[in-house]
């Protein structure tokens, strides 16, 4: 009989890959200093081993609601992604407390610019098994980064004063977990 | 490496062409830069004509795909950049996300009979080629007071800006090495 441990965020020992599908991996930052734009990366893997999370997202998938603005978020302006075309993420040690709330720290990858980034987020009550019989948990997690530390400095200037992008930048995935086979 | 060089004038003594002429003197070994003329014959950018894309228009593009960078000078109008280098900038960035201009490495100088040497139009040239996809190198090359820089037959006078002119195509070429190693890998 397992006993299941309540420390690791899925049991250890177990390996889970994100559903591309139902899960979202997705960036916001503050838009003419009144409202939040939001992208998101349509290709992405995330794997999670007990407390372990790793992933990445291909630049070139970035999508946005304009053609423009894509083409301009995969140039040297932004994520460059003919030079770097993946942004990557590890946490080696997610920790998981009562409620469901999850923190750690990991490290995020940008522009080829490795950083340590704080987590925090929350995992899904308890595992549920969908109609073809695997076991799904969700997790979602977030972390706030100043772009510019990761090379994206490109702004314009606000005519009311400032500028048109925030420098913060939140970074949110809302990943659905599928059980591997053993 | 091929550099083309495009002046943003299209005036026959233009400084901004003599500052490119004088670049192709400055041009450190191996780069070899290469005057663009053309400018004036394309038509406005327009939509409609991608159907049966104009001659001109299929010699720019062509043009500046095969060169390993682009440098590119302007002078300066109203503030900012002459429409006609802006219309070819237009017509090298489309189709949207498949443009010429993309990831290739460019720079700008400028220059201007004015005090500040098309300085304005540089930082303009900087973001406009930027959005095109661009990677935009360096920073701005302001010739100010160009009349007192060149003699009457367009030969650069300034030692400094022959300088800076040098160091600027060393980066610019170093850019483009690093994106043919990129291409290659």
């Amino acid at each position: 009989m397992s006993t299941v441990d309540t420390t690791t965020i899925a049991p250890a020992g177990t390996t889970w890959a994100a559903d591309p599908v139902h899960s979202n991996v997705a960036f916001e930052v503050e838009y003419a200093g009144v409202s939040i734009f939001r992208g998101s990366f349509r290709d992405f893997d995330a794997t999670l081993e007990g407390s372990s999370l790793a992933g990445s997202a291909r630049v070139a998938s970035v999508d946005v609601k304009d053609e423009q603005l894509s083409g301009h978020l995969q140039s040297p302006d932004f994520f460059d992604a003919e030079r770097h075309p993946e942004i990557s993420f590890r946490a080696d040690e997610l920790s998981l407390a009562d409620g469901g709330t999850v923190a750690g720290s990991g490290e995020l990858t940008i522009k080829g610019i490795t950083k340590p980034v704080e987590l925090k987020g929350r995992l899904a009550a308890a595992p549920s098994v969908d109609p073809f019989g695997r076991e799904r948990l969700g997790l979602a997690l977030e972390t706030a980064i100043d772009r510019n530390e990761f090379g994206i400095a490109w702004n314009a200037p606000n005519q009311s004063g400032g500028n048109y992008l925030g420098d913060e930048v939140t970074l949110k995935a809302d990943l659905t977990f599928v059980r591997q086979a053993d | 490496m091929r550099v083309l060089a495009v002046s943003g004038s299209l005036r026959e003594s233009s400084f901004n062409t003599s500052l490119l002429r004088a670049a192709l003197e400055a041009a450190p070994e191996g780069v070899e830069l290469e005057l663009w003329e053309g400018l004036g014959d394309l038509p406005l950018y327009d939509e409609d004509l991608e159907h049966d894309v104009p001659e001109s228009v299929r010699r720019l593009r062509g043009d500046l795909a095969a060169a390993d960078a682009i440098l590119f000078a302007t002078p300066e109008y109203n503030g900012s950049v002459p429409g006609g280098l802006k219309n070819a900038i237009d017509w090298a960035s489309r189709p949207a996300r498949e443009g010429v201009l993309r990831n290739k490495p460019v720079a700008v100088v400028g220059a201007s009979t004015g005090q500040f040497g098309a300085l304005w139009a540089q930082q303009d040239l900087k973001r406009i080629l930027g959005i095109a996809g661009a990677r935009v190198v360096g920073t701005e090359i302001p010739v100010a007071r160009a009349h007192e820089r060149f003699d009457s037959e367009g030969r650069l006078l300034d030692g400094e800006v022959f300088e800076q002119l040098r160091l600027h195509l060393t980066t610019l070429a170093s850019e483009a090495v690093a994106a043919n190693d990129r291409v290659a890998a």
